[in-house]
């Protein structure tokens, strides 16, 4: 019983410790979205290329997708890009681009500069799409399997190397992606 | 009256110059004062996620502009704070509350300065158990060397 006046301090710190550990651990600037493992919000926009031609997220029923948050204005967008663009190129996956809060011209010059990795961007000028899906930042994207619910949402850019967010790899993504196709 | 004349040009020159600043600002208009009231309130209560320190009444980044929108629109069409508060929660999650609702995973963060609380008292009182039993059991001191302390202490006085 005496010695626990010495141990039971030691013990409070030791769990103190591994709490504050743990806190360092995680990124106070993404926040959980709670649209995850829910149907993603419908939405039917024109398209950047064809203005003449909508596209509604229910088109892609059956599909496993990725809804990507870009914009020209968006530096860490750029810094995706070419991964976004790998993703689509060598691994075939889909990806639907939500062009927010930009400008058609400015929109369409940084895909003729940087390369066209989307099946289609749809314009979101207002910003009101990104709202219905929670986007706080850009570029953020969305992963909506076959049956339309979205299954991860990666904060940030998307990232190759190991000493960036783990979960924001393109490699789990590719992984993650196989997976929802072979549903 | 003569030396006053510019001022006149002057001042309606400076109410001009003034006016661009005075678009920045959003005029919202509401049918009554309820509804400004809850506006308010929620711009209050709501946080912005961009700077997540700051509630979207206070900040200045586009997306609390956008946010103060969408709660002013909804207002206007006569939604309820809850309405509203739960129209955010479905896109932001409880993030955007400044005030996390009570449930199983924010239990802890409701009741851990309770708990702690709770702790400190009972090592106070533990503590005061054990120094009121260390004073009952102090030995009695007896009637001589009390006098001879009181002794030491009055000549020390003179």
């Amino acid at each position: 019983m005496k010695s626990m006046r010495y141990i039971l301090p030691l013990l409070i710190f030791a769990a103190l410790l591994a709490l504050l550990l743990k806190g360092l651990d995680q990124d106070p600037k993404e926040v959980p979205s709670p649209l995850v493992g829910k149907p993603a919000p419908a939405f039917t926009a024109q398209q950047l290329h064809v203005p003449e031609k909508q596209f509604s997220a229910a088109d892609m029923k059956g599909k496993a997708w990725i809804l990507n948050v870009w914009a020209s204005w968006c530096f860490s967008c750029r810094a995706e890009h070419e991964l976004v663009t790998r993703m689509a190129r060598e691994h075939g996956i889909i990806v639907v681009g939500l062009n927010y809060k930009d400008e058609p011209a400015d929109a369409k010059a940084w895909l003729q500069q940087f390369g066209n990795p989307y099946v289609t961007s749809v314009m979101d000028q207002e910003g009101d799409i990104g709202i219905e899906y929670g986007v706080y930042g850009v570029p953020e994207s969305f992963i909506i399997d076959k049956s339309g619910v979205i299954r991860r949402k990666v904060i940030g850019p998307i990232n190759d190397s190991p000493d960036e967010k783990p979960q924001n790899s393109v490699d789990e993504l590719l992984a993650f992606m196989s997976k929802l196709e072979a549903e | 009256m003569r030396k006053f004349a510019y001022q006149l040009p002057l001042t309606l020159l400076l109410i001009v110059l003034t006016v661009p600043l005075l678009a920045g600002i959003e005029t919202y208009t509401f049918e009554t004062p309820e509804q400004e009231r809850i506006y308010k309130k929620l711009t209050e209560e709501l946080r912005c996620l961009v700077c997540q320190n700051q509630n979207i009444a206070g900040s200045n980044a586009e997306l609390a502009q956008d946010l103060r929108k969408k709660a002013y629109e909804q207002v206007k069409q006569g939604k309820s704070e809850d309405e509203v508060v739960n129209w955010m929660v479905d896109r932001y999650g409880d993030f955007v509350l400044y005030r996390p609702p009570v449930k199983a995973t924010t239990l802890f963060l409701w009741t851990g300065p309770l708990i702690f609380l709770l702790i400190a008292f009972v090592v106070l009182w533990r503590i005061g158990r054990t120094r009121r039993k260390q004073t009952s059991e102090a030995q009695p001191v007896d009637e001589q060397s009390l006098e001879q302390a009181r002794q030491m202490l009055e000549n020390k006085e003179s």
